[in-house]
């Protein structure tokens, strides 16, 4: 049985020892995972925001799939990025697999339908109220799109938080395209999924409690940063 | 540039509507309208609720398009509005500072002038917000937002300004402020086309009068002659106060 005083306290003891080792993978985890978060929101931004304004035919279905891929698996999305990535694969000539790199791009996949879903949806409630405004203003697509991006900025905080909660927390993907290398590749999540196979279930709790704290901290953040954005443009 | 850049925009006045009606959904919004919107006095479009007086100015903004009929800016039929401009019953704050709002319409009117700071300034000036010119417009009054809206509608420069009911549910106070600037704009020269259905609003703004029911223009004349002799049976049962549906 598992103390879980005796987790808390090992994790306690790394974070304050200063292990080099952990502090890498921390480091490594935040940067894979924030970097993957603004690759996804590039792209899942714009393109959330266009699907909310322009109408097509079949435009129901594409907006079904994309709700759809927020629920993309994702070792299912490290298995394909792995197909592109792998020496015989299609982009094998970038010689990304098994680099952080890589890691980023299988997390962009997986983020971008979430982020851009969410801002679909956002986007296209503040255009029922903003909609005879910028027309009777003469707006154009590309205004409309920047100002109403800009307008839901408060709620489009909470669309990347989803997004970066969602890279942060997963395993399938970033062991599948990382290979869990240590001191290049481990993130918090693989190195919990390798310390609990070996058994080490201590240091894999208490990692597992530095990765919590991390997503409650980044939320904080984000939490205050909106508080003193509102403040001001409300 | 080419010669015909530099050139004054053509006027969008006068606005002509012929014989326009518009139908949605199986309703009848408005019935065979005919109107023509002249550079002057402020116009006031009056009438019982549903008569059709917000349809009527967004036709005429160009909003809305006309089932049957036809409409012209200045003898063209189909101009850009750069040069109308509306505020609605229910202005939309931009989640923005008072400032940024006027500044986002000035961006994206035709006019986009260089200095659009001193332009901002001049504005908000004009409306009497420059002490609130860095606070989020949507926490500001109705009577303020409204003024907002109004200074937001100004920075398209327009020959023609629709107001649609500029002042309902404001105190006192706050429609004479909004009731002021009106004054002054038309002063200045721009054509003033307001829904009310406040008849004294109507009486201190209007030099002509529309008064419409159920979709058509029923009577239409200088505001002094309509508020003293009506000519139709409806428009003496609204002007006396009974219920006209």
């Amino acid at each position: 049985m598992v103390n879980p005083m005796q987790s808390g306290v090992s994790a306690f003891d790394l974070i304050i020892g200063g292990d080099p080792a952990l502090y890498a993978i921390i480091g490594l985890s935040l940067t894979v995972s924030v970097s993957a978060t603004l690759l996804a929101a590039a792209i899942g931004l714009p393109l959330g925001a266009l699907l909310a304004l322009v109408r097509f035919p079949s435009r129901a279905v594409v907006v079904v799939l994309l709700n759809a891929f927020m629920g993309l698996p994702p070792v299912v999305v490290g298995l394909a990025m792995y197909l592109l990535l792998s020496r015989s694969g299609p982009l094998g000539f970038l010689g990304l697999l098994f680099t952080p790199q890589a890691m980023i791009l299988a997390q962009a996949v997986l983020v971008t339908p979430i982020i851009g879903a969410l801002t679909r949806q956002t986007v296209e409630d503040l255009w029922v109220e903003y909609r005879e405004e910028m027309t009777a203003m003469e707006v154009g697509p590309a205004g409309r799109v920047a100002a109403l991006l800009w307008d839901a900025r408060f709620s489009l905080m909470t669309t990347l938080l989803a997004g970066f909660g969602r890279a942060a927390a997963e395993v399938g993907a970033v062991m599948i395209v990382g290979g869990n290398i240590g001191g290049f590749t481990r993130t918090m999540t693989t190195a919990i999924a390798l310390e609990t196979s070996k058994g080490d279930l201590p240091l894999a709790i208490g990692l597992g409690l530095v990765l919590i704290a991390l997503i409650v901290m980044v939320n904080a953040a984000a939490a205050a940063a909106r508080r003193l954005g509102e403040l001001h443009a409300g | 540039m080419p010669v015909d850049m530099m050139r004054a925009p053509p006027s969008e006045l006068p606005i002509t509507i012929e014989d326009v009606s518009v139908r949605s959904g199986g309703v009848t919004i408005l019935e065979s309208v005919s109107l023509a919107l002249t550079p002057g006095t402020p116009t006031a479009v009056i009438g019982p609720n549903g008569s059709g007086k917000s349809s009527l100015l967004r036709l005429a903004m160009g909003l809305l398009s006309p089932t049957a009929g036809r409409i012209a800016w200045g003898g063209r039929t189909a101009p850009a509005a750069h040069r109308r401009a509306i505020m609605f019953q229910r202005p939309v704050m931009l989640r923005r500072s008072v400032a940024a709002n006027i500044a986002f319409a000035l961006r994206h009117g035709a006019a986009a002038p260089r200095d659009r700071g001193d332009r901002v300034a001049a504005l908000l000036d004009l409306v009497g917000l420059t002490a609130l010119a860095a606070r989020p417009a949507r926490r500001l009054s109705g009577g303020e937002q409204q003024r907002v809206a109004l200074a937001r509608a100004l920075a398209r420069d327009p020959e023609i300004l629709f107001l649609d009911e500029p002042t309902a549910n404001l105190d006192p106070a706050a429609t004479k402020a909004v009731e002021d600037i009106i004054v002054r704009v038309a002063a200045g020269g721009v054509k003033i086309v307001l829904a009310t259905h406040d008849l004294g609003e109507a009486r201190r703004l209007a030099g002509e009068v529309v008064f419409m029911v159920r979709g058509r223009v029923c009577e239409r004349g200088p505001a002094k002659s309509f508020f003293a002799a009506p000519a139709t049976a409806e428009a003496r049962a609204f002007l006396n106060g009974d219920l006209v549906i």
